[in-house]
């Protein structure tokens, strides 16, 4: 956000705010200590609105649910945007002072009247009424959400109404008020503040910035690409046309975790090198040309990672990893020394003294700071700096110091994948409590909630369809079909369905998921797929009636 | 900002023990101890939890006051006159642990409790009769070890009721009020709804109530297992803070490790991020780096 | 909430009827769990997971708490049992009446209590019971019926015959009365609180108001709250609960305290063995409290109302739920009191069988629909009382003593009695007494002219001991009867004038028997919550019962037990977090105390 890819608030800042809206994220199952703190402000009187189409374990707790069609967020945020403007409840002083661009985004929200919104949200105009005055209004607000707004193909365009929100109110920058993206992967914030990003070298900075990238070619002693690199989607396309041929994956899991399963897997043993490095023998690992076993970051080395609130933390070892699997850094020096380069040894400790050097952000995080105050947030530039709760409290600052932050004009734009006839129903997807992405690292442990891949459906859908509870059922998508049993979830509506990503070896739902991809973020619209669902007991005439029986339960 | 001073502190003046002792306001009597260095035993306090009060093994004498008061839960008032030895404190801490000795199995609570029975000097013996029948004989907890799930047991024979696993699984914590207490008095139990069995009830497996227990009543089930089979041994044992590798809230995690195996996961509860509470994944989740 | 319910359990559709009827049609809230529980025990003669599932979904009730909650009632089953459920009273005063032969014929003819009756086809069981709250009629029994539309009904002076034929078909023949011998002819004319007993129709409010009622309260209207106030206050009336508290200091500091709203508590919870001058009060002359409380309401700010009264008392519940709505209809409870904008309701509340929400705090937590465990104080009630908000409580007998106070003024009030005790008191005389009753006397009579108010002991025996003040009082020996029944004068003597119960024990009665029977009672009755409670009931109960073994079968060894007994009673009272666990050793005390060790053996006619 205005330059700085991290959310603006401490978790504790919502245990003291008056108003929370969890826009597109069921926090009370994916991150239930969170959710810890979002239940204290409740409990202290803070009034929640949640924003999402299946009515979740998390929206149990709200005061208002909205449950809006999957990606109508534009169209959700612009209508309570433009209520604020009618109503005369924009924070005026703020937006003079510390915004740019707001008579644009007045201009471009005018058509999302609160009937408007209505139609293409779904969301009763009272409610949309009713959430924009109570945001305005409230002394402190916290927006918090997930990846039910990042997974759709206009991932960053949803992102940037929400933020609109917060500027045309004032909500930023202060303690109570802020934006919460919640992380979905324990480091997905360090990974990117590292420099894992194809346009970023650590701390945020640009590689198209010449002088920020004179800078690293001192550190390093030799020339960098001057050009950004590809993210996630565009290495997939690029694999497509030919332009990528080898590849080296660290850490994930894409034969099993990208939308669009048969085409992943297609391109990955398409290509002429493949080297994944990780701690188990996964799906991709299998169709690799070489894989290196990896130590489990978390507890057999010694390093850092970045929470979602900007919090860098030491993570220890605490296990020795077992067989030949080796550290991370330990795998990639003796690469360096395979392909000419000696880095040494290098230790987890030297390779944070260089971020500590280069980044911005980092130069006051020492190990023993770090060590002694249960972590840092960045930014914290020096040793005596106390590290950085609240981001941008400089727009507060009178008359405010750096840029100002800008309104970006973003307009509703419906998932790519149609429904129609033929695929009258939505597929959305998400996590459950228990579970983990695709289930390599939960699948090690049993948990009695768990009960194995289902397609949830809505009672009225189920008793249209004449499916019951745990009969196994057919999911066709425009891109292939899977097959999983039944369950009625009251919480959903009509027309939406659910699935998770968890058990890939039993049922692939990727298969199903559309590789639509927002191309500034480059993350997939997996929560927004089309599909039919149909009846599979009624056995074609000619087969026999073992052969299917067969075929379901294999 | 506005210019205005975040909270002014006022501050309280108390006599406890017979030295002057100065706290901010709202500071409980047991913190107004523990910074005139008076150490107090407690049972059902936890800094990351309500106080409730139920022990009653950190009650100190005000004068002036007809009954003793629990310390935990009560603010220091300007001119208290607070002692924290006299006889009848003594006594009331001597008891409550001769009765708790007395009636539940305490052979897995944390080391300070057992410490702090005996520097009261409670003998729980004293209330055996030898006779295990009749009207006169003595009542215990004693009951069979709950197992119904793989992950933790429950035994309640060597439970103090102290509400810590309540309040956790409750408002302090998880929100998720799977268990509550039930029934009343001696025959006080923490029970699900109708003792049904865990994965029939509320329970997300956070173990939250694990974290919290101080007796082992709420135990890890690999934990329970290995002490059944004589392999559990704490002094072999190393804690290593690290960070839980599931979703991105960066909840620091203990890992207890005995011969290169993770055997007990904790939180610690005076961390800001935590404040001790774990949910499922970080708790048992971290059996995948085992099974290589 | 995201709430689980227990899979699989539908409620049947008696239960979920009679279970919205309860809740009603008003917003569902969790102060509502006690009346569902009530209303599904009422219908099935137990809360059965399908009711309870039903019961947590309307109410957003997390099931284990819902548990929690109706695990703590003594009335209320968690596990299947018969419709109908016979409590029969061998509490104290029922035992000085034959109760225990009657316990144990029942044993042997229908089983154990607490299972279902054999012959009687799982139609019905019996239980022993605590203290109904019907001592002056010993021995007393509460038939309580699931299904039907007799509902609950109490049982005074039973025999053995009369409890057979109750378990077996479930008829209460041996109907509970009144008995307050000071109203039979010659009718005391000083009688005060008890005036309008056995002359007016109780469930008539034209007759209350023709004999004097609403006077009191129309008089309250015109002086205005701050008037009352005072007159409260000039008064001197202090509490009848049992601690004695100024009732004008009380409801000064809620009238004053700035936090709204302001509630209003009727503490008819009345459950200390030996105690039923509420009850009389409640049937008797119910608009009277409606009066009283209507009027302690306006005079501290309150708009609404609790009536907490016990579940074992039937009688009184439908007197006062006929009263209500008499004076609902009459438009003197509601939004406009009497034409003069004055707003107050009153919601009656049944408790479920449990003594230990006689205490306030406990008392407000179980009508939030939580467990009824004491809070710990402070804070107190006037600033953080019923549902956190500032709350005037006070017994019965307190409230009826508003209508004097404000008829006569508060200094005419406080000219009665002595200087520490001022009005009247209701003395609750049962056990070996010619006239067991309820009885009135100004403050300042002696023990003895109670006594002998009541006939004296019964048959022309011995008085071996009087407990005074109630379970939680204290025994006094025949030498202590002159000491005047005032608080100062009790407290000068280390005794207590608790509930005023009188109960008398004549030289036949084994008062080792009576010390078990109190120790268990306080067992049965510890909510569980504190250590010293929880745990020193059983253990004074046990070391007692070794104490009376011991000396019954000469056995030495009895100092050993009466030092953990001293040892008991010590940390009970001093680190018990409310006044049950604080009590719970007085009486037991007090006998071991007073009378020598030997008193504890059965003397052989009670064999």
């Amino acid at each position: 956000m205005f330059g700085a890819g991290g959310g603006t608030s401490a978790y504790r800042e919502i245990e003291e705010t008056d108003l929370i809206v969890l826009w597109g994220s069921n926090a009370r199952e994916t991150h239930p200590i969170f959710f810890h703190h979002l239940l204290k402000g409740k409990q202290a009187g803070a009034r929640m609105f949640a924003i999402d189409p299946r009515r979740t374990s998390s929206v149990a707790w709200a005061d208002v649910w909205m449950g809006l069609e999957v990606g109508s967020d534009v169209a959700l945020a612009n209508a309570i945007g433009r209520e604020i403007i009618a109503a005369g409840l924009c924070n005026t002083a703020f937006i003079e002072r510390a915004t740019s661009g707001f008579e644009e985004y007045k201009a471009a929200v005018e058509p999302y009247t609160l009937e408007h919104g209505e139609k293409l949200t779904g969301v009763k105009a009272d409610a949309i009424r009713d959430l924009a005055h109570s945001y305005a209004r409230a002394d402190r607000a916290q927006v918090c959400w997930t990846l039910g707004i990042t997974e759709h193909h206009n991932a960053v365009d949803n992102v940037f109404a929400i933020i609109n929100l917060s500027l045309l109110t004032g909500h930023i920058g202060r303690f109570g008020s802020g934006l919460v993206p919640l992380r979905g992967q324990n480091n997905v914030q360090g990974g990117g503040d590292m420099g894992a990003l194809p346009n970023k070298f650590v701390g945020g900075q640009d590689v198209e910035d010449p002088e920020l990238r004179a800078m690293f070619e001192r550190e390093y002693g030799r020339p960098l690409l001057e050009k950004r690199g590809w993210h996630l989607s565009e290495m997939f396309d690029a694999m497509e046309k030919g332009d990528l041929r080898a590849v080296y994956v660290l850490g994930e899991n894409p034969m099993q975790s990208e939308a669009d399963a048969k085409r992943t897997r297609r391109l990955l043993e398409g290509l002429d090198h493949l080297v994944v490095q990780d701690i188990f023998l996964t799906k991709t690992a299998e169709v690799a040309d070489v894989v290196l076993p990896a130590a489990a970051s978390w507890c057999e080395s010694e390093g850092t990672v970045t929470s979602s609130e900007r919090r860098v933390q030491r993570v220890r070892k605490a296990l020795d990893p077992p067989g030949q699997a080796r550290d991370d850094i330990e795998i990639l020096a003796a690469l360096a020394r395979r392909l000419g380069t000696d880095w040494g040894a290098p230790t987890a400790a030297a390779v944070w003294e260089e971020v500590r050097r280069l980044s911005p952000w980092h130069g006051g995080m020492s190990y023993a700071r770090l060590e002694a105050l249960n972590g840092l947030q960045w930014p914290c530039p020096t040793d005596d700096h106390p590290g950085s709760p609240t981001l941008h409290t400089r727009l507060w600052d009178d008359p405010v110091t750096g840029p100002r932050a800008p309104f970006e004009v973003v307009h509703h734009a419906p998932p790519v994948d149609e429904l129609t006839e033929d695929f009258p129903l939505r597929l959305t997807t998400g996590r459950r409590l228990d579970s983990y992405n695709t289930g390599v690292q939960t699948g090690g442990y049993t948990s009695p909630l768990r009960h194995g891949e289902r397609i949830e459906l809505s009672p009225e859908d189920a008793e249209r369809l004449q499916m019951v509870p745990g009969e196994v059922v057919r999911i066709v998508s425009r891109r292939g079909s899977v097959e999983a049993p039944v369950k009625i979830d009251p919480g959903l509506r009509p027309g939406l369905t659910f699935m998770t990503l968890h058990f890939p070896d039993d049922v692939e739902t990727n298969i199903l998921t559309i590789d639509a991809v927002d191309p500034r973020s480059g993350t997939a619209e997996f929560k927004a797929a089309a599909v039919r669902v149909e009846k599979i007991s009624v056995a074609p005439a000619a087969e026999p009636v073992g052969a299917s029986t067969a075929e379901r339960t294999r | 900002m506005d210019a205005v001073p975040m909270s002014f502190v006022r501050y309280v003046d108390l006599t406890i023990d017979g030295k002057s002792v100065r706290v901010p306001e709202g500071t409980t009597l047991l913190q107004a101890c523990q910074s005139a260095g008076i150490e107090t035993p407690t049972l059902c306090y936890a800094e990351n939890l309500t106080p409730v009060n139920v022990c009653r093994v950190c009650v100190v004498e005000v004068e002036g006051a007809r009954t003793l008061v629990p310390s935990c839960s009560r603010p220091a008032e300007p001119g208290m006159v607070v002692h924290t030895d006299s006889e009848r404190v003594r006594h009331s801490r001597r008891l409550v642990f001769e009765l708790l000795g007395s009636s539940v199995d305490l052979s897995t609570a944390d080391p300070k409790y057992l410490a702090d029975m005996a520097r009261y000097e409670a003998v729980p013996e004293r209330f055996d009769t030898g006779d295990a029948t009749g009207h006169g004989a003595k009542a215990t907890v004693q009951q069979p070890v709950k197992i119904d799930n793989e992950l933790y047991v429950r035994d309640y024979s060597k439970c103090v009721l102290c509400y810590k696993c309540v309040e956790a699984c409750g408002t302090d914590a998880q929100n998720t009020f799977a268990i509550a207490v039930a029934g009343r008095g001696f025959h006080a139990t923490i029970a699900t709804e109708f003792e049904t069995p865990l994965p029939d009830s509320a329970c997300v497996y956070c173990g939250n109530c694990i974290g919290v227990c101080p007796t082992g009543a709420l135990m890890f089930k690999s934990e329970h297992d290995m002490r059944e089979a004589g392999t559990w041994d704490e002094s072999k044992q190393a804690v290593t803070d690290t960070i839980c590798p599931y979703c991105g809230v960066g909840c620091t995690v203990q890992l207890h490790v005995q011969d290169n195996s993770i055997v007990r996961v904790t939180s610690p509860h005076d961390h800001d991020v935590t404040e001790g509470h774990l949910c499922i994944k970080g708790r048992f989740g971290f059996q995948f780096v085992q099974n290589r | 909430m995201d709430l689980h319910l227990i899979p699989g359990a539908v409620a049947s559709d008696e239960e979920r009827e009679a279970i919205d009827a309860a809740i009603g049609a008003a917003a569902p809230e969790r102060h509502l769990l006690l009346p569902a529980l009530h209303a599904a025990q009422a219908q099935a003669g137990w809360i059965s997971p399908g009711a309870l599932n039903h019961i947590c979904a309307r109410l957003s009730v997390p099931p284990a708490e819902g548990f929690g909650v109706a695990s703590f009632y003594a009335m209320f089953a968690t596990k299947r049992r018969a419709p109908r459920t016979v409590h029969v009273c061998d509490d104290i005063a029922c035992r000085t009446k034959g109760a225990e032969a009657v316990c144990r014929s029942l044993e042997a003819r229908f089983g154990p209590a607490g299972q279902d009756a054999s012959g009687v086809n799982g139609a019905a069981t019996w239980v022993r019971s605590p203290c109904l709250g019907l001592c002056e009629q010993a021995p007393a029994a509460l038939v309580q019926r699931a299904g039907d539309a007799r509902g609950d009904e109490a049982m005074a002076a039973a025999t053995l015959e009369d409890l057979v034929l109750a378990v077996e078909s479930g008829d209460a023949r041996a109907a509970q009365r009144t008995v307050v011998p000071q109203t039979d002819a010659p009718r005391d004319p000083a009688l005060r609180l008890l005036r309008r007993v056995g002359l007016v129709d109780p469930e008539s409010l034209d007759a209350y108001r023709a004999h004097g009622g609403y006077a009191a309260l129309r008089k309250a209207l015109s002086m205005g709250p701050e008037r009352t106030l005072r007159e409260v206050t000039e008064s001197k009336l202090l509490g009848r609960g049992g601690a004695a508290f100024p009732t004008g200091r009380k409801w000064e500091a809620v009238a004053r305290n700035p936090v709204r709203p302001h509630f209003l508590v009727c503490n008819a919870d009345e459950s200390e063995p030996g105690t039923f001058k509420d009850r009389v009060i409640m049937e008797e002359d119910p608009f009277a409290l409606i009066e009283a409380m209507t009027i302690g309401a306006f005079a501290t700010g309150c708009e609404r109302g609790f009536l907490y009264i016990r579940g074992e008392y039937p009688t009184a519940t439908r007197r006062l739920e006929r009263a209500i709505a008499q004076a609902r209809a009459r438009g003197w409870l509601g939004d406009n009191i009497m034409g003069e904008g004055v707003t107050f309701d009153i919601e009656l509340r049944r408790g479920a069988g449990a003594y230990i929400c006689g205490e306030e705090t406990s008392l407000f937590n179980s009508l939030e629909g939580l467990r009824g465990e004491p809070r710990n104080k402070p804070p107190f009630p006037v600033n953080v009382g019923l549902f956190g908000k500032p709350t005037v409580v006070n017994n019965v007998e307190t409230f009826a003593n508003l209508l004097d106070i404000l008829s006569s003024g508060g200094p005419t009030f406080a000219s009665t009695g002595t200087a520490g005790s001022a009005g009247t008191k209701l003395f609750c005389v049962s056990g070996c007494v010619t006239r067991p009753g309820l009885y009135e006397t100004p403050f300042g009579s002696t023990l003895r002219a109670v006594i002998a108010l009541a006939g004296g002991v019964a048959d022309g025996r011995a008085l071996q001991a009087v407990l005074l003040g109630g379970a939680a009082g204290v025994f006094v020996t025949p030498d202590e009867l002159d000491m005047p029944l005032t608080f100062e004068g009790t407290r000068a003597v280390s005794a207590t004038l608790g509930s005023g119960v009188i109960m008398l024990f004549d030289d036949r009665v084994d008062l080792g028997d009576i010390l078990i029977r109190i120790a268990s009672f306080f067992r049965d009755e510890s909510c569980g919550q504190c250590v010293p409670c929880r745990i020193g009931t059983i253990r004074q109960e046990e070391a007692l019962h070794r104490l009376v073994d011991a000396r019954q079968q000469g056995e030495g060894g009895t100092a050993r037990e009466v030092t953990l007994i001293n040892d008991l009673a010590m940390v009970m009272r001093d680190a018990s977090i409310c006044g049950l666990g604080q009590t719970a050793a007085s009486a037991v005390q007090s006998a071991l105390q007073k009378f020598p060790l030997d008193t504890f053996e059965a003397p052989q006619e009670a064999q």
